[in-house]
């Protein structure tokens, strides 16, 4: 099998930006910058900001979740991990807010539709074709509005009427950890196969091509600050990462994904200078995991999970959450986290107070499934 | 999971299903058919540049090395005196270097359009078994490309010489192959000189520079193209089939005093230059060859087309392409027995080659090379074309540059050569490449049941389904092991 060095690492990311025309910066409100940043592969909210003051929590993860012993404390319910040493930062500065028990409208547990709807907006899978980043769009000062995804593709968040093209620095590119692993269970019972590709692992490992994470992220994060700088920069960036899949050996792999997110938002703070103070930043993922460790060292798919909002144009320095609890009767078909707040109307309440539009707007706009109004708390400093 | 003879049609005999082929319903006529449909010049090689353009920027880029050679010669006694023999010899190069930049340039244009177009044609075709036989015959006849006379025209040896005769007899394809430029060439017959023939006798008088025979392509059609490795002939025999071939040359090739000797016109056309042809009767193999001029070795050729080690040879190599690598006997005794019968007729062979069970055994029998692999994956995510560049590229990557096997004995076609660590890897980023260009709407889950009808395994299947994301699905899809072998 594979040694755990080989999952210390990050899965590829890439990054999208969209460019808006330089007329458009004669509002004030143009020089807002708004980055979505999704985690593919369904992250586990429990993990990155663990209840550890719910009682059932020690029970159910403190042996699983050991490296939340040394994480941040915020107040006395939750503790962030400590791979997130940037973001706990920003929440000292009032500059991360956490929104825990989220959830899209989707309800299943594919990776595939689960990743639609997040993206589209839609309530179901398939059912939109277009997706709500690119939505926003016609929302903001018209123009000849351009989009540049940093991918090979332009994801599925990006796509609809408004142009967007797409650039992929060829440094991005190579084979993700993730996928790495996939191709590893795929050939574990094939002979010729998996003797070819442990070997191939091997020498991969020996030769240095796993970089360390956090370097990855924040090259990836200083690139999106830098299409989102100057006056004919971008203002709206979609960043990927995939790997959160962790349905083994959770702690290290997450350790390295968090690491690496968080190299992407402290590279972007740090890039963005100035900036920042009109940036909102949000992460999302299509759904959570398991609230019960799996039998080997991960989770499963799961339902309800964490979003965060960061960015100095954050109200942060809190953590909302409608706490369902960990008891099996609390949990969403007895197994996972109980999902209390509908991500579309958090995000849609966050970007109209970004943008200063009206709210109703947005939600049409950008959700016109849903049925829920766009939250009225204060996102937005 | 037991493969479907639909889906061994489409991948062991076929390039890869694309996603909107349907599964042949009737597979060995599917394949029989493609006999007629088969087209010599499809449009996909449109773009492919004439011979007579290749030709002509060979000839001025051997007449401009030639050129500065001249001028470096005439520069270094000076220098010597001078002690600046450097700076002189400097001197000359940045004059000469441009226009020499310029033509090696035009030169793997050339090649890269040639690729382009090859990969093209077995992406857009609906004759993928005929396509997959070119490929064979390519690699049966191979050039290489590390040589730089050879860049331009490898391609044009495929496309003029073996695919026309792709569905003729063997003895036709031979005989197509070994006039052709690009062989010539590479195996350096077209320089070869009877040294009793006209100009054999004019530089032995002049004592000049030894330039005579050349024995290269007569041993490597003797070894490789006909009748294979130590099967019975000797070095006298390659030595007189060496002598038989002088005067088989190019035409245009050579600019200035020699080209009058060859004569033909300057479109890089096959021309027979008696003044180059060691006259006389040969004897090979115990048999006796009076014709005389082109006519002669032509005669050889035919002979050695018709005998039982080349049939064998032909039939092996075939069997070992589609019915594994140690192919079965029986297959090889079939093929050899229908070769020998039909006169090297090849339709006849190919057609008891399909009629081999062995070469319908329901698991795979072969790791594909990498160009297989990159087709294969192309077709399942419909690319119908890729930018010359970037086809040269991803070949280079996984191993196997186009027309490049670095040796006149073509690429191994066995799984050994193939099936490395490293090999393995670069597939894995190729894969995931392909997939993230493909974007998420490409549902693996689907295409996998086109492209592997019936085949997909279960663990295959799981894997594709639990993938993050639709573009890593694909990607899985394409590295499996049902599709990595055939």
């Amino acid at each position: 099998m594979l040694s755990r060095r080989f999952f210390l690492s990050a899965g590829g990311a890439a990054v999208a930006a969209l460019s808006m025309p330089r007329m458009a910066f004669a509002r004030a409100n143009t020089s807002r910058r708004f980055v979505f940043i999704i985690q593919r592969g369904a992250a586990d909210g429990l993990s990155i900001l663990g209840p550890t003051g719910d009682p059932l929590h020690a029970g159910l993860r403190d042996s699983f979740d050991q490296g939340l012993q040394n994480g941040t404390k915020l107040g006395s319910f939750f503790t962030l991990h400590p791979a997130l040493a940037e973001t706990a930062k920003m929440y000292a500065a009032s500059q991360a807010l956490f929104v825990h028990a989220v959830a899209s409208p989707y309800r299943d547990r594919s990776h595939f539709d689960g990743q639609n709807v997040l993206e589209t907006g839609g309530s179901a899978a398939y059912q939109l074709k277009d997706g709500w980043l690119n939505r926003l769009l016609s929302l903001l000062p018209a123009g000849d509005t351009k989009a540049l995804a940093l991918s090979d593709t332009v994801p599925m968040a990006l796509r609809g009427n408004n142009q967007v093209s797409s650039y992929a620095p060829s440094k991005l590119a190579g084979p993700s950890e993730d996928l790495l692993q996939r191709v590893a269970a795929l050939y574990e019972a094939d002979q010729q196969l998996h003797a070819l590709w442990s070997e191939a692992v091997a020498t991969r490992m020996t030769a240095g091509a796993v970089e360390a994470t956090g370097q990855n992220g924040a090259a990836i994060g200083s690139v999106a600050a830098r299409l989102l700088s100057g006056d004919s920069g971008a203002r709206i960036a979609m960043i990927e990462t995939n790997g959160w899949d962790t349905h083994s050996g959770q702690q290290g792999r997450l350790a390295a994904q968090l690491r690496n997110l968080d190299g992407i938002v402290g590279s972007l703070k740090t890039g963005l200078g100035d900036d920042w103070t009109n940036t909102l930043v949000v992460v999302a993922t299509e759904f959570g995991r398991t609230v019960h460790p799996n039998g080997t060292g991960g989770t499963d798919h799961g339902e309800a999970s964490l979003a965060m909002l960061l960015g100095g144009a954050v109200a942060g320095g809190k953590v909302i959450a409608d706490w369902p609890g960990l008891s099996t009767a609390a949990l969403y078909e007895g197994r996972d986290l109980k999902p209390t707040t509908d991500l579309d109307a958090l995000i849609g309440g966050a970007v109209a107070q970004h943008y200063a539009l009206d709210a109703r707007r947005v939600m049409t706009t950008l959700f016109p499934e849903s049925r829920g109004a766009a939250f009225r708390q204060q996102f937005i400093a | 999971m037991p493969m479907l003879d639909a889906a061994i049609a489409l991948n062991r005999f076929g390039l890869g299903a694309r996603p909107g082929d349907a599964a042949p319903a009737d597979p060995k006529s599917w394949l029989t058919g493609q006999f007629s449909r088969f087209q010599p010049r499809p449009l996909a090689l449109a773009q492919v540049p004439s011979r007579s353009a290749v030709i002509g920027q060979l000839a001025d880029y051997v007449a401009q090395v030639r050129m500065d050679g001249r001028a470096k010669r005439r520069a270094q006694p000076a220098s010597i005196s001078t002690g600046t023999a450097p700076q002189t010899a400097a001197k000359t190069d940045p004059q000469a270097d441009p226009l020499r930049r310029y033509l090696r340039q035009s030169i793997r244009d050339d090649y890269l359009t040639e690729n382009a177009a090859r990969l093209s044609s077995a992406l857009t075709t609906d004759n993928p078994f005929a396509e997959r036989l070119v490929h064979f015959w390519a690699n049966h006849f191979a050039v290489s490309v590390d040589k730089l006379p050879v860049i331009g025209l490898a391609g044009l040896l495929e496309f003029e010489a073996i695919r026309p005769h792709l569905f003729g007899r063997f003895s036709d394809l031979l005989i197509a192959v070994e006039q052709h430029p690009a062989m010539l060439v590479y195996l350096d017959q077209a320089q070869s000189i009877g040294p009793n023939s006209e100009i054999g006798r004019l530089v032995a008088m002049r004592g000049g520079k030894q330039r005579g025979l050349n024995e290269n392509l007569g041993r490597e059609i003797m070894e490789l193209h006909t009748l294979g490795v130590r099967t019975g002939y000797s070095q006298a025999d390659v030595t007189e089939f060496a002598r038989a071939l002088t005067g088989w040359t190019v035409s245009g090739l050579a600019r200035g005093p020699a080209s009058r000797f060859i004569g033909g016109g300057d479109d890089g056309s096959f021309t027979f230059a008696e003044a180059m042809h060691e006259p006389g009767d040969r004897v090979i193999m115990g048999k006796r060859y009076p014709q005389q001029g082109e006519a002669q070795a032509r005669a050889i050729l035919l002979d050695l087309a018709a005998k039982p080690a080349t049939a064998r040879h032909i039939s092996t190599k075939l069997a070992r392409h589609f019915a594994g690598d140690d192919p079965p006997q029986p297959v090889v005794d079939r093929l050899t027995r229908a070769y020998l019968a039909s006169g090297g007729d090849l339709p006849t062979v190919y057609r008891a080659l399909i009629d081999s069970p062995e070469a319908w055994a329901p698991k795979p029998l072969k790791f594909k090379t990498p160009w297989e692999w990159s087709v294969s994956a192309l077709r399942a995510v419909g690319q119908t074309g890729i930018e010359p560049q970037a086809a040269a590229a991803m070949l280079n990557q996984l191993g196997q540059p186009t027309w490049k096997p670095g040796s006149p004995a073509g690429w191994d076609d066995i799984a050994a050569s193939w099936a490395a660590p490293e090999a393995l890897m670069r597939r894995v980023e190729i894969a995931q490449r392909l997939a993230s260009k493909a974007g998420s709407s490409v549902d693996a889950r689907a295409l996998a049941q086109k492209v592997l009808p019936g085949t997909v395994s279960d663990a295959t299947r799981t894997a594709i389904a639990r993938a993050e994301s639709p573009q890593e699905g694909l990607a899985l899809l394409l590295v499996s092991p049902e599709f990595v072998r055939r």
